[in-house]
């Protein structure tokens, strides 16, 4: 008993220590980031001004002054927003198709549409930069709408398999008795009764669009630039521009942090959906 | 109207043969009941006739019209799923009302319509809930009232009680009878239990491996099964059937007995046998018997208390105008 009693109390200290400790190290960098972005550039080198330093605002004031933040923000809410839109629009039908409709082959394209997923981008970088420029797309919306797209459909498409699988036919099918055509099932049944994987789903992909770094970086220059672009542009060689770095970084993660601490519960739910059931 | 027909109707899946060619007519305001043990096909036949499922050949006719390219909702039939098949982000308010707002029935007749439902399903309580808080009865009767407002040329019934419990299982039966006597609208029933058959049809059609074995009134296929499969499949507890000496004495190859057709004694009697369990139900006992060099195990059923102990020597005398005679291919001789 004593040793049990024991254990217990051990085990309810130490495990909420461990998981602050372990939640402080992920959070650092973020909280280092942000304290930077408020000190001038002398200061950000330094490291016994961590946390005595003097407050400014300069960095970001120089940000939306000098460097037309606000561009590159607008830039990647459409490239982002556009970009799930589109992406639910193929991956819903897609994905009731399959998953209510199954054929022999539809085991094999799901995992053919994962396997593309294992193309290392790099591999085709000069292709897609030479294509697109002799197509005259480089550098534009629609590109980058595009390519954000495409890279995510593979997975958008297998999250929501996952939710429709979870859908009895019986629902559909009695839908199908009552009078709904396809179209109808879709709206009526399928939308309403998957909504909570549609929202987790569209939230994971815009968060995935908004951080894409590799494409939106090498396929533009100015006009459909997004702030990853941004982030890039700002990195000096020399390291000398800590301050003006962290705040773009600061400017770029802000929107998508705060939209991920308000749909945390649905994030979760969307991400261990099926593993616990 | 609902005069349903089946001409040459068959179903394959790939190689997989699930229904041969198969004919059969659903009179207007049948009760038929589609009975088998499970994977013989009588789910997927009463799907083709909703149109769930594809025919392979043959055609569906209703009301003389050839209905086999025409979809599902287009075929005047409602269906009651196993599991529902409720609608469950609707109000049962809703639920009832769908197939009307589909067909795009004005909201008065509408209203009407669910009124007069729900009053004779004991739904009025429950209109403004939704399927999660509802009972397993109380869904099947949501269920069914979806498919009554729809005025439907005959209802479909896919297992509609095995997800229930016995007893509102038995309830349940009853309230589906009464529905189809008020109504008179044909009804398909399918199901494995063949008490339910035996209880509710008007006409039971038996499947085995996708083949009609045997269509009739229950108490057709009862007293003159046509072949030895339908002879074991209908009647509970099972007919006693078994070959040999004795069948061979009747120019019979298999001969069957059913538990209700033979007298016990302890004293004398035709076959001699030793009791193993003995069920006592009050109102009757049934009784395994061994060693009666006849069959492994053999079933009697005595009416009210009979005392019987495991080891009990017993004799068993058959009423001969009771036994069913079969052939070698297991076919009813007259």
């Amino acid at each position: 008993m004593a040793i049990v009693a024991q254990h217990t109390k051990f085990s309810k200290i130490a495990w909420p220590v461990l998981a602050w400790v372990v939640a402080l190290i992920f959070f650092f960098p973020i909280f280092y980031m942000v304290l930077t972005s408020f000190k001038t550039d002398a200061d950000a080198v330094k490291p016994e001004f961590l946390f005595s330093f003097t407050p400014t605002l300069e960095n970001y004031a120089n940000m939306t002054e000098n460097y037309d933040y606000w561009r590159f923000a607008r830039n990647s809410v459409i490239t982002a927003v556009s970009a799930t839109i589109f992406t639910l629009v193929v991956a819903v039908p897609c994905a009731y198709a399959m998953a209510f409709n199954p054929t022999r082959a539809t085991k094999d394209i799901l995992m053919w549409m994962l396997s593309t997923k294992m193309l290392p981008a790099a591999a085709v970088l000069y292709p897609m930069i030479f294509m697109t420029k002799a197509a005259g797309l480089y550098d534009t919306h629609f590109l980058i709408i595009m390519v954000l797209s495409l890279i995510n459909l593979p997975i958008v498409i297998w999250m929501l398999f996952t939710y429709f699988k979870d859908i009895p036919k019986d629902i559909i099918e009695a839908g199908k008795m009552d009078g709904l055509n396809t179209w109808g099932e879709v709206r009526e049944i399928l939308i309403p009764l998957a909504w909570g994987g549609i929202a987790s789903t569209a939230l994971l992909c815009f968060i995935f669009c908004w951080n894409e770094a590799y494409w939106t970086v090498r396929l533009t220059t100015t006009d459909a630039a997004t702030l990853s672009k941004l982030i890039e542009g700002n990195r000096a060689p020399e390291g000398l521009f800590f301050g003006r770095l962290s705040a773009v970084s600061t400017a770029a993660v802000g929107p998508i942090v705060v939209l991920g601490w308000f749909c945390q519960k649905q994030l979760v739910q969307g991400l261990t959906f099926g593993a616990v059931k | 109207m609902g005069r349903i027909v089946l001409k040459d109707v068959k179903k394959s899946f790939g190689e997989t043969n699930v229904i041969p060619p198969l004919n059969l007519e659903i009179d207007d305001g049948e009760f038929v009941v589609f009975v088998g043990p499970s994977g013989c096909g009588k789910s997927t036949l009463l799907r083709m006739i909703a149109g769930l499922e594809d025919l392979t050949a043959g055609d569906v006719e209703i009301d003389g019209n050839v209905v086999t390219e025409v979809p599902p909702s287009k075929r005047g039939l409602a269906m009651v799923f196993q599991s529902y098949a409720l609608y469950p982000h609707m109000t049962v308010r809703k639920n009832i009302a769908f197939p009307m707002r589909m067909a795009g029935i004005d909201e008065e007749t509408q209203k009407a319509k669910i009124e007069a439902a729900a009053t004779s399903l004991n739904l009025t309580d429950y209109l403004d809930r939704k399927p999660g808080q509802l009972s397993g009865g109380q869904r099947q009767r949501v269920a069914i009232g979806r498919a009554i407002v729809r005025e439907p040329a005959a209802f479909l019934f896919d297992e509609p009680l095995s997800n229930l419990d016995a007893a509102l299982r038995v309830g349940m039966r009853l309230e589906i009878m009464e529905l189809h006597e008020k109504l008179k609208t044909t009804m398909i029933y399918v199901t494995h239990d063949q008490v339910e058959a035996m209880t509710m049809a008007d006409k039971i059609v038996v499947l085995q491996a996708g083949v009609i074995e045997q269509v009739g009134s229950p108490l057709d296929l009862y007293h003159a099964p046509r072949n030895k499969f339908v002879a074991g499949f209908i009647g509970s507890p099972k007919m006693n059937l078994f070959e040999g000496e004795e069948a061979t004495k009747r120019n019979a190859h298999t001969i069957g007995i059913r538990p209700e057709h033979m007298t016990v004694s302890k004293t004398e009697g035709l076959w001699e046998g030793t009791v193993g369990v003995a069920e006592h139900l009050g109102s009757d006992t049934f009784l395994h018997i061994h060693e009666t060099g006849l069959m492994d195990m053999m079933t009697v059923r005595v009416n009210g208390d009979f005392a019987a102990r495991h080891g009990d020597k017993i004799f068993l005398t058959p009423d001969e105008n009771q036994i069913h005679r079969f052939d070698a291919e297991g076919m009813r001789i007259e």
